[in-house]
């Protein structure tokens, strides 16, 4: 049994025990989202019924899938495609903004660098919940009130400093000889930026896109306040208009849950490796 | 004095590394600057001015009121109960999440086949959206149709379906149990980097003196894990204290403020009782003790050291 030996040598009998604490530790953290997905294969009267069945008895109902799109509660498509265009607009700006803050606080010195990169960590450890109060007058006042830009700004805001702070420590990363050859040869920053530097750093350019995109695709607390048009808010908000009815569709919010959780955990999952180097330098949160 | 002597101490190596004025690095950090200060700054000291006015239900700003709303706030009878619950929120969600996770990032750290699968299902919690994860739990803790209850009773646990979600207490504890599944796999994470630093020298030299295993864990490994130990503690104490969903839903349709904690009052004076004003007195307060645990972040973990 080659395959129970490990690179500590363990015993036989120690490596089995591992992998039967280790499934017992994978179920016991995918057993919400066993639940939500046999739930969203399950008929209104089955999912309210009394007493409960723990898998479809009446088959799986996979026409839930199709049927959830339309239901009385909330727009389904449209906080989808709200949901899509905030994190995916906030993302690109989060790129755009961070990715030239990061190369140059981690190659060039500047007067002023140490109070930016406070404010970047300041920044970091704050969350749009703590300043909704202020966001909320803020938005009102610049007539941004209910739409997606105000969400978009905020979203890019918020997960700005995390991207500048992983990038920083991605861009230290390159020896500073490599910028410094291309300098002499005559190449200007911004192509040194471009075409020596970026093709290094591309995996944390990657893990920030990822983590950032994540980030505002679950975002609740300020979407909650600033967004009040049921087509504006995105899944994250709509989703809490099924909790405490009479009688709650939950196989649609199961449903709509899984159509929104799968793709964040495929993304989450490319980085698995990298998120452990990211916390390393402290860089996550 | 320092400005005249700093650039003797560089060699000339590093002189090509100047990027000279504030004005030359502004066209790369000027929009990240622009957007932090716009959206973090701004509405930060906009939310203390708008702490010092009355505000009318539809966001008029009527007239400055000096400390009222504070004063409101501080005699608030509801108060000392919301600062209690954000209390025991904060404290037995962090400790248990911190316990729990050391021992699985010790356990996950150790090699077997299939490890990776287990890493892979420990960070969906963490990438699944908190309102979606919490919803399941709300919807499994029914007294009538949850899978919970009727699990409990299938084993004996309980007679019957009990009302999980419908009081204070036993609702909290629900939500204490929530936050705790979903703050794991950071915390877990975070310690996991932090043990796979510790040199495998150092836990060799503990093994060859003789040290055992739990002799070894506190004397050698806890030491070593300190820096990871305070940044998972830190931003849990951070995120818990300011995690809204977790208890909008599962204690969100509890009548009074028995189940809220400061965020969640916030939003209910914010969002039910549409007084800015008040919301945003609470909310100066709210910041006020975030921007400590900040202070103290900066001051342990010295994230600035990397810079």
């Amino acid at each position: 049994m080659s395959i129970l030996i490990t690179e500590d040598r363990a015993s036989r009998r120690t490596v089995i025990w591992r992998m039967v604490v280790g499934l017992l530790v994978a179920v016991a953290f995918l057993i919400p989202y066993g639940i939500m997905f046999f739930g969203s294969l399950k008929t209104q009267a089955e999912i309210l019924a009394i007493p409960p069945s723990y898998m479809p008895r009446e088959g799986a109902q996979w026409s839930n899938y199709l049927t959830m799109w339309d239901t009385p509660e909330t727009p389904v498509a449209f906080n989808l495609i709200s949901t899509i265009v905030i994190s995916l607009s906030a993302t690109l700006l989060v790129l755009l903004v961070a990715t030239p803050a990061a190369y140059y606080t981690a190659r060039f010195k500047f007067p002023g660098k140490m109070v930016f990169m406070f404010l970047v960590i300041v920044t970091q450890m704050l969350q749009p919940a703590v300043l909704t109060a202020g966001l909320f007058k803020q938005m009102l006042a610049m007539n941004l009130y209910d739409t997606w830009l105000a969400m978009i700004l905020i979203n890019a805001a918020f997960n700005l400093a995390f991207a500048v702070w992983i990038m920083h420590s991605f861009f230290a990363s390159v020896p500073k000889e490599v910028d410094e050859a291309a300098q002499i040869d005559g190449a200007g920053k911004l192509r040194v930026l471009f075409r020596i530097n970026l093709p290094l750093v591309w995996p944390g350019i990657v893990t920030a896109v990822i983590f950032t995109f994540v980030s505002c695709w679950n975002e609740f607390a300020a979407s909650l306040v600033i967004l009040s048009t049921a087509e504006n808010q995105p899944l994250s908000v709509a989703l809490t208009r099924f909790v405490g009815q009479y009688s709650t569709a939950w196989q649609y919010v199961f449903g709509v849950s899984i159509v929104a959780i799968i793709p964040v955990i495929v993304l989450f999952m490319l980085i698995e490796k990298r998120l452990i180097g990211g916390l390393a330098a402290g860089a996550v949160k | 004095m320092s400005v005249a002597t700093a650039p003797k101490r560089r060699s000339a190596r590093t002189s090509a590394r100047e990027g000279g004025s504030f004005l030359s690095a502004l066209p790369w950090i000027g929009p990240a600057l622009l957007l932090i200060l716009a959206i973090v700054v701004f509405p930060a000291g906009y939310m203390i001015y708008n702490s010092t006015r009355k505000i009318s239900q539809v966001g008029t700003d009527l007239e400055g009121v000096g400390f009222a709303n504070f004063s409101k706030v501080f005699a608030d009878p509801a108060l000392p109960r919301i600062l209690l619950n954000t209390v025991v929120w904060v404290v037995v969600v962090v400790a248990i999440t911190v316990v729990i996770s050391l021992a699985l990032a010790q356990f996950l750290n150790k090699p077997f086949p299939g490890r990776t699968l287990v890493r892979m299902a420990v960070i969906v919690p963490w990438a699944a959206s908190v309102v979606m994860t919490t919803t399941v739990f709300y919807y499994a803790a029914d007294p009538n149709y949850g899978i919970f209850n009727k699990f409990l009773t299938d084993i004996g646990v309980l007679d019957e379906g009990y009302g999980f979600t419908k009081n204070a207490v036993p609702a909290m504890a629900v939500a204490i149990v929530v936050a705790i599944f979903v703050s794991i796999p950071f915390t877990t994470y975070t310690l996991l980097a932090g043990l796979q630093a510790i040199p495998n020298e150092t836990l060799e030299a503990a093994r060859m003196d003789g040290a055992n295993r739990w002799g070894t864990y506190i004397f050698v490994i806890l030491p070593q894990l300190r820096g990871a130990l305070a940044v998972a503690v830190l931003i849990n104490i951070i995120n818990v204290f300011n995690n809204l969903p977790i208890l909008k839903i599962i204690t969100g349709s509890i009548p009074g403020y028995s189940a809220d904690t400061l965020m969640t009052y916030i939003f209910k004076v914010l969002q039910f009782d549409r007084r800015l004003d008040i919301s945003s007195a609470l909310s100066v307060v709210n910041f006020a003790i975030v921007l400590v645990i900040v202070a103290i972040y900066v001051k342990t973990v010295k994230p600035m050291r990397e810079v």
